[in-house]
Parts: structure tokens; C-alpha cells; sequence
């Protein structure tokens, strides 16, 4: 058995993961609450948006943190650009038809970054990369901490405006029912493309909390991914505080998991749960009764 | 002249692949600069590359296609996976196969007589880093008795935990615990909070790249220091990206390793074409390098272009002229007789050889605290 120390420092690991992992799910379940679809480009456009990081410090030496707002900004248009531009229009009106384009979108920007950047493991060098907090003993990482206090105030940013604003509320009515809103002078094509742009937003955000504690290179996003897809079930498709809670939980079960079963074996935690909400509770814990 | 150059370049090993195929092409343009296969009339050696992608299939699908393009010879696939499949492939054949680093024993265990490994496997690499290790711990007055093992949980990371975990306790280290990781680890925070836990002497690690780099810096960041931090042919700890993206993570790591012969005056020469296309030096870099010499040399031997001509002449083959520090080339069933691995530390950020002393630069720094 494990100190209490050690477990103590295992959950607080466990939440500084799943704080990434939670705005990753955001993103993915925005996408599917609105368009019904999963994303198969998530994984990806997160690996784009690490590249965006990297590339911006590696030519000009910006701080992956001031590189936050600008790269948010930008990815939210090329979301909704992407969305207006070629999903939508290729889709030819059939949601069906999303799903294969977002998949194809994947497999061309894995293979342009690894073009542009080679398959090389790349990481970014800044000053606080092994800055840490002292806790009772116990080292902290002082990013990964600072990445959970972003998470959380942009998953509040988040809900209050799908909450309050004019833009938000369309969003929610079009998720709930799209002819309806279509009916009320929704423009549903634009919702969709916000919403589009949301996600990549999250990955954006998510990209620049990672990269002064991890790495990248051109499949690094896929890892992420297949853990937001879980987590998206466990909070229900399409629930944003689902992902959030959902996110924090994974991270911990992982987290202890991997403590007492090992690494490679702790993985099934994840998936036993998986199973299990699937069994159980099929909507997941936030989301709406089909 | 077609030789076919087999490397993963996309998917998981593409990093490997990559510095694979740079070390061929130096080869290769080098051997036609001089004048090209002199007993064929000077004729140009011409590449045929394959991308593996990464998984056995992809392996065998490119030899299939060098097999239709008519090459003489196939060198290269990295993964033990990989040149296991694609080796059987050429075997078909009679297509002369030299794997290039590939180190599982059963590569040249199937009485195939087409296949060559030109380095060191598995075998002879434990063996290497474990008289080594004794060796260092002695020469200090053995402060080392206790070991924990962290290594991914694939064919290649599991193989050599078994093999460290069987010949461990008989050299008189204790393994604490065996940690496995997947490949990708999104996270090594509990990795290290165990090996904090345990407080092992030596640590051991096995990964591919991107998760020692993850580990170490976990490591420094959690101020933990073994007395010694041991790889064993592992994806970092002799990769100068690390060592300079990571000074300080990387520091005092030892690595038991494949390496070229820094003795040797052509090792520099390669090296700094290597690194003009602003590529780091990677061991497999002189491996491939050395490798296509190899064949080469078989060819020129051979004076012909037929497949079995060049399989005798590589199995009688005495080719010493690589930068590999191995000595005069000599085949038992495939496998390259003198083929050693190297220790290297990391020290002053350059990765230092400290063994073999005959050509060591640098004497091993331990304990490192």
C-alpha cells in the first residue's frame, strides 16, 4: 500500500490530467450535441494546433501562454472556415456525409504536418517547464496546475455564454431540435460552423497547455482523442459539464489505475468503465434521456 | 545497379526510419562518387526506396515491389517486426536481405540463408550493458544494489525486461519492480511517483523516444535521482535532439546502445554530411551507412549481379571498411560475429563513449549524486 502522500500526489495527477482531457471532450462533445457527428478530425486539429505552438515559438520564440489567445482566435475561424467552407458543402445536406469528410480531413492534415514537420518528436524550451509547486512535501508541476485553472475558467466562459448570449441559446435550440430552430430564423449552417469553431477553439487552448510539459509530433493527437471519445460517452453525448466532470474522473481513475495495476494495465480502468456506463447508464451521467 | 532501401518514414518509427534512409543515401552517393562498382564496369549503384510504414505488412509490400524492380539486394527495416516479415519476404526470393538494426535473436534464428544482420542483438546487447554495469558499480566500490526496471510494454520493451529480469539477480542487484508503459504514455507523473517510492539505485528504462524524453523530464522535474539512470537500447538517451533540447534532464544518462566508432576518421566525415541536411546523429545513420558498404563490398566481390553470387559473397564477407566499432566483418548463420554495442553517458551535453575503454573518450561519472 502507498503513502497517503503518494496517494494524495496520484489524484492531484490524476485532475491536472483530466483537466486536459475534460477541454478536449468539451470540444468533441459541442461538435456532437450540434451536429450529431463525431469529429473524426479532433485528434488531429489538436495535433495542428501543438504544431501551432511549437512552430510559433520555434520561429519567433512566442511563449506557448501568450500564444494562447491569438492561436484561440485563429483556430476559431478556421473551424468555422473549415465548416462553411468544406464540410458543410461537401456534406450536401446529409449529417451521414460529415463523418467520412471529418475523417478525411484527419488523415490530410496528419500527413501535411508530418510533411512540413518531419516525424521527429519535437518539444518547446521555456524557462518554467520544470517550475514546481510545493505541496505538503510533494512537487507539482506549476504548468500542468496553471492548465487546470485555465480549464476551469474556460468551461465556465463556455457556459455562461451558451447559458446567456443570443449565439449560445441559438446553439442549444439548434442541438435540441434543428428544424425547429431553422423554423424560428436560426441560421443553422452558421451554428454549425460556430459550433465547429468552439471545438477547434478547445484544441487550441488545450495545445497551449500542453506543450510546455509534453511533446509533439504528427500522431501525437490520436493518444488524446481516443480518451475524450470515452469521456464524452461518460458524460453524455453532447453535455458540456458531462466532459468537464467526466474529464476530471477519467484522469483520476487513470491516474490511480496506473498506480496500482501499472501503466499498461491501467489503461483498463478507462475501458471497464466505458463498458460499464454503456451497460448501466447508456445516456451517460449528464446526458438527456433518449 | 538497383538497391533496395527499406526504412519506416511514415507512422510510429518514422523518426528512425528517416536517419535510416539519410545513412544509405550518404553510402550510396559516396560508393558512386569513387568510381561505382569497379569488377561491373563502374556501375552506379541506384536506390530503390521502400516505406515500410511502420507494421510488418508495409515491410513485405515493398519488398514485393523491389522484387519486381529487380533489385540485388534489400537493406534496412528497423523494427525486429519489420525485418522479420520483410527478410522472410526476399528469402523467396533469394533476395540478399542485411538488416539494420532489428535486434531480436530470432531474426537470424530461422536458417535463412539470405539474411544478414550486420549489428549486435538482443542478446549480446544485455549481456554488454550488464558486464558494463558491474563493471562501473565495482570500480566505485558497488553503491548499486538495487534496480527498477521501466520499459514499454511491446515486443521490444517487454522482450528485454524479461532478459534483465532473469540475468539481474545473478549479477547481485535486487529488481525492486517491474513498471511497464504503453506506447504512446500520455503521462509518466506516476511512473515516477512509484520510482520515487521505491528509491531504486539504478534505474532501467526501455522506450521509444518520446516517452523517455516524457520520463526524464518527469524525473528531473520531481528531483529525483537515482545514482545511476541505465538504458538499455533505448529511443533517447544517445539522441543529441534530447541531449540538446534537454541538457539538463539528460545529463549523466547512460545508454548501452548502438554507436559508431568515433575513432574512426570516415565516422566524422559521415557525420558532418549527416548533420549539413540539418539532421541530429542518429545511430541508425551510420548503421545504414555502414550497411550499404557492406553490400557493396559483396557485390564488388561477387563481379556479378545474381542473387546467390552475392548472398556467398556476403557470407564469406571480411568487410572492415564501416565506422561501426565492430572489426573485420564475419557470418555464423547471418549474424555479424564482432557486432558490439557501445556505453555511452551523457556528459557536458555530448554524448561520451565510456566502453569499450580500447576507444572510450570519457570515463563513466558514477554515482551521479
Amino acid at each position: 500500500m502507498y503513502s497517503p502522500e503518494i496517494l494524495f500526489a496520484a489524484l492531484l495527477n490524476g485532475v491536472m490530467t483530466g483537466a486536459i482531457y475534460a477541454l478536449i471532450a468539451v470540444g468533441l462533445t459541442l461538435v456532437y450535441g450540434v451536429l450529431h457527428i463525431i469529429n473524426f478530425a479532433h485528434g488531429a486539429i489538436l495535433t495542428a494546433a501543438m504544431f501551432a505552438v511549437y512552430g510559433l515559438h520555434a520561429a519567433w520564440r512566442v511563449d506557448p501562454y501568450l500564444a494562447l489567445l491569438p492561436l484561440t482566435v485563429g483556430f476559431f475561424v478556421l473551424g468555422y472556415a473549415v465548416q462553411q467552407l468544406i464540410i458543410g458543402p461537401a456534406s450536401r445536406g446529409d449529417d451521414g456525409n460529415i463523418l467520412l469528410i471529418t475523417l478525411g480531413l484527419a488523415i490530410i492534415i496528419e500527413n501535411a504536418l508530418l510533411a512540413v514537420f518531419r516525424s521527429d518528436t519535437r518539444s518547446v524550451d521555456v524557462p518554467y517547464a520544470f517550475s514546481v509547486v510545493e505541496i505538503g512535501g510533494l512537487l507539482f508541476s506549476l504548468p500542468r496546475l496553471l492548465a487546470v485553472a485555465v480549464v476551469i475558467a474556460v468551461a465556465l466562459l463556455l457556459w455562461l455564454f451558451l447559458a446567456y448570449s443570443r449565439t449560445g441559446v441559438a446553439i442549444r435550440a439548434v442541438a435540441k431540435e434543428k428544424i425547429g430552430a431553422e423554423l424560428c430564423g436560426i441560421d443553422v449552417a452558421r451554428i454549425y460552423a460556430v459550433t465547429f469553431g468552439l471545438g477547434a477553439a478547445c484544441l487550441a487552448i488545450a495545445g497551449s497547455l500542453l506543450m510546455p510539459t509534453y511533446l509533439v509530433n504528427p500522431r501525437v493527437g490520436n493518444a488524446f482523442v481516443l480518451v475524450a471519445f470515452t469521456i464524452v460517452v461518460l458524460g453524455g453525448m453532447g453535455s458540456v459539464p458531462g466532459a468537464l466532470l467526466g474529464g476530471l474522473f477519467i484522469g483520476v481513475v487513470e491516474s490511480f489505475s496506473g498506480l496500482f495495476m501499472g501503466e499498461s494495465l491501467g489503461q483498463i480502468g478507462i475501458f471497464l468503465i466505458f463498458i460499464l456506463v454503456l451497460l448501466v447508464r447508456p445516456t451517460g451521467l449528464f446526458g438527456a434521456k433518449a | 545497379m538497383k538497391i533496395g532501401i527499406l526504412q519506416p518514414v511514415t507512422g510510429a518509427l518514422a523518426q528512425d526510419g528517416e536517419h535510416g534512409r539519410l545513412g544509405a543515401e550518404i553510402a550510396i552517393e559516396e560508393i558512386n562518387a569513387a568510381g561505382g562498382i569497379k569488377s561491373l564496369g563502374g556501375a552506379r549503384l541506384s536506390m530503390v526506396f521502400g516505406d515500410a510504414r511502420s507494421n510488418p505488412e508495409g515491410g513485405v509490400a515493398e519488398v514485393e515491389r523491389m522484387q519486381a524492380e529487380g533489385v540485388v539486394a534489400i537493406i534496412g527495416g528497423f523494427a525486429s517486426p519489420i525485418a522479420l516479415a520483410a527478410s522472410q519476404a526476399a528469402a523467396r526470393y533469394d533476395i540478399p536481405y542485411v538488416v539494420d538494426v532489428g535486434v531480436s535473436d530470432q531474426i537470424v534464428q530461422r536458417g535463412l540463408r539470405n539474411t544478414f544482420r550486420f549489428g549486435p542483438g538482443f542478446g549480446t546487447v544485455t549481456k554488454a550493458a550488464l558486464d558494463n554495469l558491474v563493471a562501473i558499480n565495482e570500480a566505485a566500490g558497488r553503491p548499486a544494489r538495487t534496480v527498477v526496471i521501466v520499459h514499454e510494454d511491446g515486443l521490444f520493451g517487454s522482450g528485454l525486461a524479461r532478459l534483465l529480469n532473469a540475468q539481474l539477480p545473478e549479477r547481485g542487484f535486487t529488481v525492486l519492480e517491474t513498471i511497464s508503459h504503453p506506447t504512446p504514455s500520455r503521462d509518466m507523473s506516476n511512473v515516477a511517483l512509484r520510482i520515487r517510492a521505491l528509491n531504486p539505485d539504478v534505474l532501467i528504462p526501455s522506450s521509444y523516444y518520446s516517452e523517455f524524453v516524457l520520463l526524464a523530464r518527469t524525473l528531473h522535474q520531481q528531483r529525483i535521482k537515482p545514482k545511476a539512470i541505465y538504458a538499455v537500447l533505448n529511443g533517447a538517451a544517445s539522441n543529441f535532439r534530447f541531449v540538446r533540447e534537454f541538457p539538463e534532464a539528460a545529463n549523466l544518462i547512460m545508454d548501452c546502445n548502438h554507436w559508431a566508432d568515433p575513432r574512426k576518421a570516415k565516422t566524422a566525415e559521415v557525420r558532418a554530411k549527416a548533420e549539413a541536411t540539418g539532421r541530429f546523429w542518429l545511430y541508425n545513420i551510420p548503421l545504414n551507412y555502414s550497411c550499404v558498404r557492406l553490400v557493396a563490398d559483396a557485390i564488388e566481390r561477387a563481379g556479378s549481379t545474381d542473387r546467390i553470387r552475392i548472398i556467398e559473397a556476403l557470407a564469406a564477407s571480411t568487410f572492415e571498411d564501416h565506422i561501426m566499432p565492430y572489426g573485420p566483418t564475419r557470418f555464423l548463420n547471418g549474424q555479424n560475429q564482432g557486432a558490439a554495442p557501445v556505453n555511452t553517458q551523457v556528459q557536458d551535453r555530448d554524448i561520451k563513449v565510456i566502453f569499450p575503454r580500447a576507444f572510450a573518450n570519457a570515463t563513466p561519472i558514477f554515482p551521479a549524486v
